[in-house]
C-alpha cells in the first residue's frame, strides 16, 4: 500500500479517538485528512482508513461515495464550484457560468487540459444573501459579477 | 413599526466580535454563573417557560425536547449542535458561527449542564471551511481560558466540544441522518419512533438542536423566560434570524421578533424588491416551504401559526424573494433539480418521484411538454406525500403543489406549446 497518514495526521487521529464513543465516528475526519494530504481519496487510502476505524474497505467506499465533497478521482489544482440553486439563479448565476466557461474553455464537469482547473456546479452553498456565489477549494467568492470572475481567474494565474 | 430585536445578533456588528477578548467585554460567558447557580432541572424548566422553539426549521419546543433526556442513566448523554445549514435560502447559522462563536460555546456549556452531557459535537457543513476555522479558534481560546475542559467556566463540570465536519449532503441536516453520518455511515434518515424519545448516538441518549437554538440559551438563562417572551407572539415567542435572498435590494440576515409582518420586514430590512420592481412571490422559510403569491405576502406575518394557517410554513425563516420577471416554471425546475440531487434514495417514492418530476418539467421547458404533464406532476406529488421515512419527500410535494396551484397558467402555457 502506498498511502500512509502523515505523522501529524496520525497524532490528530489518536487525539480524536478519545473524543468519540466509537472509532467508527472517525470515518469523516479520516477521509478529510486523506483528501487534504493527497488531493483526493485513493483506494489505498480507503484501505488504510478501514484499518483505523475497523471497517471493511468496500463498506467504507460505499459510504464515501455518498458525500459529494469527497473526490475519489484527482481534481484540478483549483476546483471551482459554482452554486446553481434558486437564489443564485435569480441573481445572475447563468452569466457567471458563461464567463467561467468562456475563460477556462471548459464546461461544468470538465477539467482544463493542463489539469489546473476543474469546473463544477453545486447545490446551495448556504450563502444565498451574497449570490451569486462560488467556492474555489476552501474559499468562498461572493457577490460575483463577470468582471470579478476575470480578476479572480487572473489572480489564480499569477499565484501559480 | 419594526421593533429592534437583537438577542443572538447583538454582537454581530462589533469589530472583532469573534474573539474572546472582544466578546467578553460585551458580556460573553456572563450567563454561566447564573446557569451554574441553577440545578440542571431548573434550567430545563426556564427553557420550557420561555417557549423557545427550535430554529432549525421544525419549530419544536426546545424545553420539551430537553425534558426527554434521561436524568439518571448509566449511559452518557450527548449534545449535537446542528450546523449543517443546507436548506436553500438559509444562511443564518454561519453568521453566529463566524461573528459570535463564543455565544454558541456559552450556550453549549449551559445546555450540556442542563441535560447532564459532557461531550458536545458541532456538525458543520463541509463547505463552511472558513467559518469552521473561526469557530475552532474560538473553541481553542475557550479551552485556553479554562472555559472548556475539565472545569468549564471554572466550575467542577467538564464540557468538551468537538467540531465534526460534514462532506456535502443536504439530507445530513435531518437530525437522524446527521447522527448516522456521525456514526460513520451514509446519511440516511432513520425510521421515527412511535413515542417521543431522545435521539440516539451509538445507542446513547442524544439531544440535537440547531445552532441558533443553542445560541438563544444564554439570553434566556441570564434574563429569564419572561424577558424572552417580551418578543414575539404567544405561541411563537422570541426572535429569529430571518434572512432574505433573491430579488431584494439588500439581501442578508436580520434578526426580528416573531409576528413581524413579512412585507414590512422585506421593505424595512431588505429595502424592497430589487430595482423597484413589483413583487411576484416569496418562498417564506427555505426552499422546502409552499410559495406565497404577492397577494398572500401582503397579509403574512413571520410566525409559525400564521404561515401554517396559510398552508405554508415558517421553516428556517429564509425568504426567497421573486420579482415580477421571474419564470415560475424555471424556478420550480431549479428546485426539482435540487431535490432530485439531494434525495438520499432510501424510499422509492422519493427517489423516483423527484427524478421523474425533474425530467417531466425539463421536457416541458424544452418545449416538448404535453398539457397532461401538469397533472402528472401533481400525481407524482401525491405519491411522494406521507409514504416516506422522512419529511423530505412530503415537502417536495408541498412545493410542487404550491407552484402549480398558484401559477398554473404559466405551467399550462409552457406545457401546451
Ligand atoms: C430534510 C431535512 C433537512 C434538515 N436540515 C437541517 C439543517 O440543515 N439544519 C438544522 O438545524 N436542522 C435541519 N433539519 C431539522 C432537523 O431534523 C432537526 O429538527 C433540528 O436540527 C433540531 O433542532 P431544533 O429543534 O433546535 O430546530 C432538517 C430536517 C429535514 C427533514
Ligand atoms: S423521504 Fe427521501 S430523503 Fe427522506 S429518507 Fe426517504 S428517500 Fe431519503
Ligand atoms: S442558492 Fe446559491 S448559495 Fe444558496
Amino acid at each position: 500500500m502506498s498511502f500512509v497518514f502523515s505523522k501529524e495526521n496520525l497524532e490528530r487521529i489518536e487525539a480524536l479517538k478519545s473524543r468519540y464513543p466509537s472509532p467508527k465516528a472517525l470515518l469523516l475526519p479520516c477521509l478529510w485528512m486523506a483528501q487534504y494530504q493527497e488531493g483526493y481519496i485513493s483506494l489505498d487510502a480507503i484501505e488504510v482508513i478501514g484499518e483505523v476505524i475497523d471497517m471493511p474497505p468496500m463498506e467504507l467506499y460505499r459510504v464515501a461515495t455518498f458525500y459529494t465533497m469527497f473526490n475519489l478521482e484527482p481534481v484540478g489544482k483549483y476546483h471551482i464550484q459554482l452554486c446553481k440553486t434558486l437564489s443564485c439563479a435569480l441573481r445572475g448565476k447563468a452569466q457567471i457560468l458563461a464567463q467561467l466557461s468562456n475563460r477556462l474553455g471548459i464546461k461544468p464537469g470538465e477539467s482544463s487540459q493542463d489539469g489546473k482547473y476543474t469546473l463544477s456546479q453545486v447545490e446551495c452553498l448556504g450563502s444565498c444573501g451574497t449570490a451569486p456565489v462560488m467556492q474555489i477549494n476552501d474559499r468562498y467568492y461572493e457577490n460575483l459579477t463577470p468582471e470579478k470572475i476575470d480578476t479572480i481567474l487572473e489572480s489564480l494565474e499569477e499565484e501559480s | 413599526m419594526i421593533k429592534a430585536s437583537r438577542i443572538v445578533s447583538r454582537k454581530f456588528d462589533i469589530p472583532g466580535s469573534h474573539t474572546l477578548e472582544v466578546a467578553k467585554t460585551h458580556g460573553a460567558y456572563d450567563a454561566l454563573s447564573d446557569a451554574f447557580a441553577f440545578s440542571p432541572a431548573e434550567i430545563v424548566e426556564v427553557i420550557k417557560e420561555s417557549g423557545l422553539r427550535g430554529k432549525g426549521g421544525g419549530g419544536a419546543p426546545a424545553g420539551t425536547k430537553w425534558g426527554l433526556m434521561p436524568q439518571d442513566d448509566p449511559r452518557p448523554s450527548y449534545l449535537v449542535v446542528n450546523g449543517d445549514e443546507s436548506e436553500p435560502g438559509t444562511f443564518k447559522d454561519r453568521q453566529i458561527i463566524s461573528k459570535d462563536p463564543h455565544l454558541l460555546i456559552e450556550g453549549i456549556i449551559i445546555t450540556c449542564y442542563a441535560i447532564k452531557a459532557h461531550d458536545a459535537y458541532i456538525y458543520i457543513r463541509g463547505e463552511y471551511c472558513q467559518f469552521q476555522q473561526i469557530l475552532q479558534s474560538a473553541i481553542d481560546e475557550a479551552y485556553a481560558a479554562g472555559l472548556l475542559g475539565e472545569r468549564s467556566g471554572g466550575e467542577a463540570y467538564r464540557v468538551d466540544i468537538t467540531i465534526h465536519r460534514g462532506a456535502g449532503a443536504y439530507i445530513c441536516g435531518e437530525k437522524s441522518a446527521l447522527l448516522e453520518s456521525m456514526e460513520g455511515k451514509r446519511g440516511h434518515p432513520r425510521l421515527k419512533p412511535k413515542q417521543k424519545e431522545p435521539e440516539w448516538y451509538f445507542g446513547n441518549p442524544t439531544l440535537v438542536n440547531n445552532v441558533e437554538t443553542i445560541a438563544s440559551v444564554p439570553y434566556i438563562v441570564k434574563n429569564g423566560a419572561r424577558a424572552y417572551r417580551e418578543f414575539g407572539t404567544e405561541h411563537s415567542p422570541g426572535t429569529l434570524l430571518f434572512a432574505m435572498s433573491g430579488h431584494v435590494e439588500k439581501p442578508g440576515v436580520y434578526e426580528a421578533e416573531f409576528g413581524t409582518p413579512m412585507l414590512e420586514y422585506i421593505e424595512h430590512y431588505g429595502g424592497g424588491v430589487l430595482g423597484g420592481r413589483k413583487l411576484k412571490a416569496v418562498i417564506p422559510g427555505g426552499a422546502s416551504t409552499a410559495v406565497l403569491t404577492a397577494d398572500e405576502v401582503a397579509y403574512a406575518t413571520l410566525d409559525y401559526e400564521n404561515l401554517r394557517a396559510m398552508h405554508s410554513a415558517l421553516g428556517t425563516g429564509g425568504m426567497i424573494v421573486m420579482d415580477e420577471g421571474t419564470d415560475m416554471v424555471e424556478a420550480l425546475k431549479n428546485l426539482l433539480e435540487f431535490y432530485h440531487h439531494e434525495s438520499c434514495g432510501q424510499c422509492t417514492p422519493c427517489r423516483e418521484g423527484t427524478g421523474w418530476s425533474d425530467t417531466i418539467l425539463g421536457r416541458v421547458l424544452e418545449g416538448r411538454g404535453r398539457s397532461e404533464d401538469i397533472d402528472k406532476l401533481l400525481e407524482l406529488a401525491d405519491t411522494m406525500d406521507g409514504k416516506t421515512i422522512c419529511v423530505f419527500a412530503p415537502a417536495v410535494a408541498i412545493v410542487v403543489r404550491s407552484f402549480i396551484g398558484k401559477f398554473r397558467d404559466e405551467f399550462e402555457a409552457k406545457a401546451s406549446v
